[in-house]
């Protein structure tokens, strides 16, 4: 029986130069739960993605996804260990059309002889349509993408995750900057996406966190501060001090 | 060891090490210039030899003037040219920042190609105008000669003037850096461009004075390299390759790094000179710095800030 | 055929490739002579460099100083087996020791070296001259791209190491016939490649390898792995976390490039007939880069005619006004740079193609309209 924890991390820290931004935290994510990560600025959260996915190298702790102890991988090796990380700003290739885009993140042919005779089969042009449908770009698959709206660029690089196929998900900030209707889309694409893995996601919409988060964790100063279901942690009193306010 | 006196190995290291300071300060106060633009400016500046050149050309024509012109200004001219050829390298450098430098901010490696054709300009300018043969500054009297302080160590006085300028140098742009209000605009500007601006810091005149003071050290190594050997036109392309490597194998954005680095690496060279060829020792000495380098890659003394 | 037309980039492409190779092989040769026909040559040797560079810098955005270096490589091993054949023993009988390179036996050596023996065979000296700059790219850019070493960084580093090659080369004369390089090339299994026959057929070996450089970069440009040159100069870390090691993409253009420089280099080597360390330095391969750049980054093709354009200006001008060339060198340099950054290929798709194109469909508009005129007549 496969365990039902996907993501454990424990006794987490990493500090620069003596401040520690994340600290000896202890973090367990489920298969298919989506867990929203709040907290005020400065608390470590944007840290412990960069951590998880291999962007800045822990000081001490254990990060284990299934059974693999990720702190001793490189990044691209994460990635193909099934971990989807999006940045905070899109980070999408903007000189290529939407389609390029998605077949570059198609997970086959990622050395550099598989890509020189990679070729776009049925099965790849299949799968990038199903995809741009999810993401709500299905006609705009031949637009440059440095032409998207800033909203149509956040759904082209989770896009380009979910073309992945990871287990785990990771989404920093992903309504940032987007219109009303654009948020109820993209909470019921999270809604979607979720079905068969584990969303870690990062905000500060508190009305959009309610919609997605089945767990909500707080940090504050690099530790946890309180963990629980969004009532639970709305009620919490340090919670609302810190951060939530009255 | 070639049948060398312990005594006489002593010397030998002690003068080899002495026209290796000579070099040190050169490196040094190129490096300076270049470390000034490249460190706290991120502009590669491709042309910064050409302007060592000018500086020394400058240094050239005044005591020209000093030996045929005015003889009265023979003994002291010296340090006056030492302030026109800065002043000189400070104009031009505040121009070329002006015209050229300003439009390829966001572009290092184009900044890169640019100043290398602006050197190719200059070089062919001092060509047509001085003539391609070097020429020699005629040193006043009490800058020629040496000291002796044992029997078999003589240090000759060019040297200890140039380390005097290098040194004082050294200290002007480090007060200049971290004690004056100019120092923390730079360094304002550097780490963050788009909040100096909005602290009402005028970026682009802190960026073109950042310039010119680079360049303005480098006419002043032109006019100290004048003591220790003869200048031509290509003259300061000679030094731009180790120029560079001293920077950034300094850790680009220390300037005590920067003054470790010149050390070390004039130190190695002109040591290894004296054993090997001319020629392997540069070999040797470079190749170990591309080797720390490819190592470590942000130089010896690295910016701890993370970027 | 479509999928042929695919493979070389698009019908515009293969009519521009086309026409440069009418150029090259059929309007030169019928109209210059052999002397200049030779120069030609010569600057297309350039041209393999230029050509390597479009692939590493214009889409893969890593800027080598140091293509001089791998030029070298290929001209150093191609001229020492030459060298080797012209001093055979009844050649250099009047030499203390006859069967070695004359500069050798200037310099005292009794013995060739050991790094020359294996220049003996052809076979070898081609081997090497493919695999020893793949071999030399992949341990620097291994080195450096794996410690994530970049843009101007790795431009500065790649200056040092032409400048540490440029020197060594000139301190050993004994090994490497020092400042004068080697030279007094003359055999080619047998073969004499110093009357104007040879040299018509050396300037078409010249064209064809470079036309098959051009059709393997536009093929590695048109697969998956040139879209991720392009996604990589852009946005890096997203190529990185979609699970591609960038540091491998890199070091792959990289050495390719360096190839293509060492192609160059060997031409040089038989056409010329001399080898030397000017073409090995800082000087050197940052004109290269200028060549690329004139040509327009971006573009193979433009790679070529830049090269053959900047060097047919440097040769005219140094004739003629010779303290000029060096200021439209420099001057070339800034303007490339400020005005027009996508070089020549970037003027004419700006200025050119459009031009082109309405005159296609104005020709196509009078067509139909005739047609529809004898439709109408037909009715």
């Amino acid at each position: 029986m496969t365990s039902p924890i996907l993501l454990a991390i424990e006794d987490l820290t990493v500090s620069f130069d003596g401040f520690k931004a994340v600290d000896g935290l202890n973090l367990y994510v489920e298969r298919n739960e989506v867990r929203v990560v709040i907290g005020p600025n400065g608390a470590g959260k944007t840290t412990l993605l960069d951590l998880i996915c291999g962007k800045t190298k822990a000081s001490a702790g254990s990060i284990k996804f299934k059974d693999t102890e990720l702190t001793r991988l490189v990044e691209h090796d994460i990635v193909k260990a099934g971990v989807g990380r999006k940045f905070q700003t899109p980070s999408i290739y903007e000189n290529l059309t939407v389609r390029e885009n998605l077949e570059l993140s198609y997970p086959k042919g990622r050395n550099v002889f598989g890509s020189l005779f990679f070729k776009v089969t049925d099965e790849v042009n299949a799968r990038v349509l199903a995809v741009a449908e999810d993401i709500f770009l299905s006609d705009r698959l031949d637009t440059s993408a440095g032409l998207l709206s800033h909203g149509q660029k956040q759904w082209l690089e989770i896009g380009m995750l979910l073309i992945q196929d990871p287990e785990l998900l990771m989404l920093d900030e992903p309504v940032a900057g987007m219109s009303v209707s654009e948020r109820e889309a993209t909470a019921e694409l999270l809604g979607r996406i979720s079905q068969n893995r584990s969303v870690i996601v990062i905000e500060h919409d508190m009305d959009f966190v309610k919609d997605i988060a089945h767990r909500v964790t707080v940090l504050h100063q690099g530790k946890l501060l309180a963990e629980g279901k969004m009532d639970e942690v709305q009620a919490n009193e340090k919670v609302i001090e810190v951060y939530l306010g009255h | 060891m070639g049948g060398y006196s312990s005594q006489e190995l002593v010397a030998i290291f002690v003068m080899q090490g002495f026209s290796g300071l000579s070099l040190f300060c050169v490196f040094l106060l190129m490096a300076l210039g270049l470390a000034i633009i490249f460190g706290q400016m991120g502009v590669i500046n491709m042309a910064h030899g050409e302007f060592l050149t000018l500086g020394a050309y400058i240094t050239w024509m005044v005591s020209k003037l000093a030996t045929e012109t005015w003889p009265w200004m023979q003994q002291f001219y010296f340090p006056l040219a030492v302030a026109l050829a800065f002043l000189g390298t400070f104009i031009l450098g505040y121009l070329v920042e002006m015209l050229l430098i300003r439009r390829l901010y966001a572009r290092p490696l184009d900044t890169l190609l640019a100043t290398w054709g602006l050197g190719l300009i200059m070089q062919q300018i001092y060509r047509s105008t001085f003539g391609p043969r070097e020429v020699s500054v005629v040193m006043p009297d009490w800058l020629m000669g040496s000291w002796a302080p044992t029997d078999i160590i003589d240090i000759p006085l060019n040297g200890l003037f140039v380390m005097g300028i290098t040194a004082l140098m050294t200290v002007l742009v480090v007060i200049l850096l971290y004690r004056s209000r100019w120092g923390i605009k730079v360094r304002a500007t550097t780490q963050n461009r788009l909040m100096a601006n909005a602290a009402g810091i005028n970026t682009q005149r802190v960026d073109r004075f950042t310039f010119a003071l680079g360049c303005g050290i480098a006419g002043v190594a032109g006019a100290a390299f004048t003591t220790i050997a003869s200048t031509g036109p290509t003259t300061g392309s000679l030094y731009i390759v180790d120029t560079f490597l001293v920077v950034v194998f300094g850790g680009a954005a220390s300037l005590f790094g920067t003054v470790v680095s010149a050390f070390g690496i004039a130190q190695s060279q002109s040591i290894l000179e004296f054993f090997l060829s001319g020629s392997m020792a540069k070999v040797i000495t470079l190749l170990t710095v591309v080797a720390i380098l490819m190592f470590r890659p942000q130089g010896l003394f690295a910016s701890k800030v993370r970027r | 055929m479509d999928k042929w037309i695919a493979a070389f980039g698009g019908r515009q492409r293969l009519l521009q490739l086309l026409a440069l190779a009418v150029l090259l092989m059929v309007i030169l040769p019928l109209t210059l002579d052999i002397f200049r026909l030779n120069l030609v040559g010569k600057y297309l040797t350039y041209a393999f460099v230029a050509v390597g560079l479009v692939l590493c810098w214009g889409y893969g955005g890593i800027l080598s100083l140091g293509q001089g270096v791998f030029f070298g490589i290929g001209g150093y091993c191609m001229a020492m087996f030459l060298k080797l054949e012209a001093s055979s023993p009844e050649n250099t009988a009047i030499q203390s020791t006859p069967g070695i390179p004359d500069f050798m036996d200037w310099n005292q050596i009794t013995e060739l070296p050991l790094g020359w023996i294996p220049f003996h065979s052809l076979t070898l000296t081609i081997l090497l001259i493919m695999t020893v700059p793949a071999l030399f790219a992949f341990l620097i850019g291994a080195a450096m791209f794996k410690r994530r070493v970049g843009g101007v960084y790795f431009a500065i580093i790649t200056q040092a190491i032409a400048s540490i090659a440029t020197i060594l080369i000139i301190g050993q004369q004994g090994y490497t016939g020092g400042i004068n390089g080697i030279t007094d090339l003359r055999t080619l299994l047998g073969w004499d490649i110093r009357p104007d026959s040879a040299k018509y057929l050396l300037y078409f070996l010249c064209c064809i390898l470079l036309i098959a450089c051009l059709l393997v970069g536009q093929f590695v440009l048109n697969s998956r792995y040139g879209k991720l040159l392009i996604a990589m100069r852009d946005q890096e870390d997203r190529v990185r976390f979609s699970g591609y090691d960038v540091a491998n993409i890199k070091i792959f253009v990289f050495a390719l490039a360096g190839v293509f420089s060492a192609l160059g280099g060997a031409m040089f080597a038989l056409q010329v007939g001399f080898m030397s360390p000017s073409f090995v330095g800082t000087v050197a391969s940052i004109e290269m880069v200028i060549f690329c750049a004139v040509g327009g980054r971006l573009s193979l093709i433009g790679a070529v005619y830049g090269a053959l354009l900047v060097n047919l200006a440097k040769t005219l001008l140094s004739e003629s006004f010779p303290q000029l060339w060096i200021v439209f060198m420099g001057a070339l340099f800034i303007g490339v740079v400020l005005l027009f950054p996508q070089g020549l290929a970037g003027i004419y798709e700006d200025y050119v193609r459009p031009q082109v194109a309405k005159l296609f469909s104005r020709k196509s508009n009078a067509e139909s309209q005739g047609d529809k005129a004898v439709a109408q007549e037909a009715r």
